[in-house]
């Protein structure tokens, strides 16, 4: 790994006084050191924003959860709060990785990291989340921009995500059994005026499937969207699914969600 | 180049670093503490799994800079006077290795499970070690190993 200078910022402020064209934030580090690690990520500066203390924990109110931008999956899988909440949040924490992973990886790492087949994105989908940044907030249909790409600008620092409370939701995902990332998951939730349906893995980016959010808010039944049968264009081929795999395992695992709602 | 101060099984430790220094490099360059090892060095095969402040972390995706202040328990720390933990004690009595490269990591991953279950049903042990790679194929005696270092704790 090339050579860097690691700085410990205080609080966001610092943090973003930091940040260079050359420099990258450094919360749980597990997409960052093994992407250093590997040369496909060299910069001259990590800033290490796990000490900031206002950027980790979880606070529910009657409408929504709000999770600290440096709050751990272990911590949101194992919060009560969540559990009771938003259950399929937590679930979904549980599900990312390995222990050792949930042991340090945190949210806003996740999603500013924006994996085409990570967890967390099609959970800011589907609960129509805010992400809270030191500058500004931004709904995260805005907030995905496509592979790896995201509305952040440099040097602008996540600092949580506040989820809405769904009527009832579930995510399912079909996992890569190596490395546990989503080959497809999908994550429902139905909420007072609207259904979501959100998809990981499947394409390059994290996306709400209107065609099947639209039947299931007409008829809210896994048999309103059985047999679906989605365009597969533009979903990813690789060596672990085919894109009309993919295609029908998305439909697979929206009815699984529905059916688990 | 910075100063990491840490507690590594009990004893206090203080040494210059370059940034870069991962905590699986300081602990087996920088302090000789080579029971810790390197498999995959990508983070998926849990061989270099330690404990930082009681939570099991894999060492070869840490910086040593980013757990600085912390308390970390290698393989090394396991034993009291020489008597091995109940963890090593069930993995030698049930077989739980053949080559032995991945067990201080299988061991390491498995104490934390049982510190935070006490009575781990079979898939609770196997999702646990999902982190964990054998190539011998052990698992069998790895999950009994847990098992019954599970009634000795």
């Amino acid at each position: 790994m090339k050579d860097f200078n690691y700085h410990s910022a205080k609080d966001s402020k610092e943090a973003s006084k930091l940040a260079s064209s050359s420099s990258a934030f450094l919360a749980g580090g597990m997409t960052t050191i093994p992407s250093m690690k590997l040369g496909l990520a060299t910069y001259k500066d990590l800033i290490d924003i796990k000490n900031i203390k206002k950027l980790s924990g979880i606070k529910v109110s009657g409408k929504s959860v709000t999770i600290g931008a440096a709050t751990k999956h272990v911590e949101v899988a194992n919060s009560k709060d969540v559990k009771k909440a938003i259950p399929s949040l937590s679930s979904l924490a549980e599900g990312i990785g390995d222990p050792q992973v949930r042991n340090r990886g945190t949210i806003g790492g996740s999603i500013a990291n924006n994996d085409p087949s990570a967890d967390y994105p099609s959970a800011c989908i589907a609960l129509n989340a805010t992400i809270h940044t030191n500058e500004r907030k931004i709904e995260a249909s805005k907030f995905f921009k496509g592979m790896f790409e995201t509305a952040l600008k440099k040097g602008e620092l996540i600092e949580a995500v506040e989820f809405q409370i769904p009527e009832k939701s579930s995510y399912q995902k079909h996992p890569n059994p190596a490395s546990r990332y989503a080959v497809v998951g999908v994550y429902v939730a139905k909420h007072k005026s609207d259904v979501n349906v959100a998809v990981t893995g499947a394409k390059s980016c994290v996306y709400n499937d209107k065609e099947m959010a639209k039947a299931l808010s007409g008829n809210f039944s896994s048999s309103s969207i059985d047999g679906m049968d989605l365009d597969s264009s533009d979903m990813n081929s690789d060596i672990h699914a085919s894109a009309e795999y993919r295609a029908s395992l998305v439909v697979t695992q929206a009815k699984k969600a529905v059916d688990a709602c | 180049m910075g100063k990491i101060s840490l507690e590594v099984n009990g004893r206090k430790v203080e040494k210059e670093a370059p940034d870069n220094t991962l905590l699986s490099t300081f602990l087996r360059e920088h302090l000789q503490l080579t029971g810790t090892h390197i498999g995959c060095d990508t983070s998926q095969c849990g061989a270099c799994v330690v404990h930082v402040d009681g939570n099991s972390l894999k060492s070869c995706t840490a910086l040593a800079a980013d757990v600085n202040g912390s308390k970390v328990t290698t393989i090394e720390g396991l034993e009291t006077n020489g008597k091995m933990h109940p963890m090593q004690e069930a993995f030698k009595k049930l077989h739980g290795l053949q080559c032995g490269f991945c067990t201080p990591g299988m061991v390491m991953s498995a104490v934390d499970l049982l510190q935070k279950n006490k009575k781990p049903s079979d898939t609770e042990i196997r999702d646990w070690l999902e982190g964990n790679i054998c190539r011998c194929t052990g698992y069998q005696n790895i999950v009994a190993a847990v098992k019954e270092a599970a009634t000795k704790m």
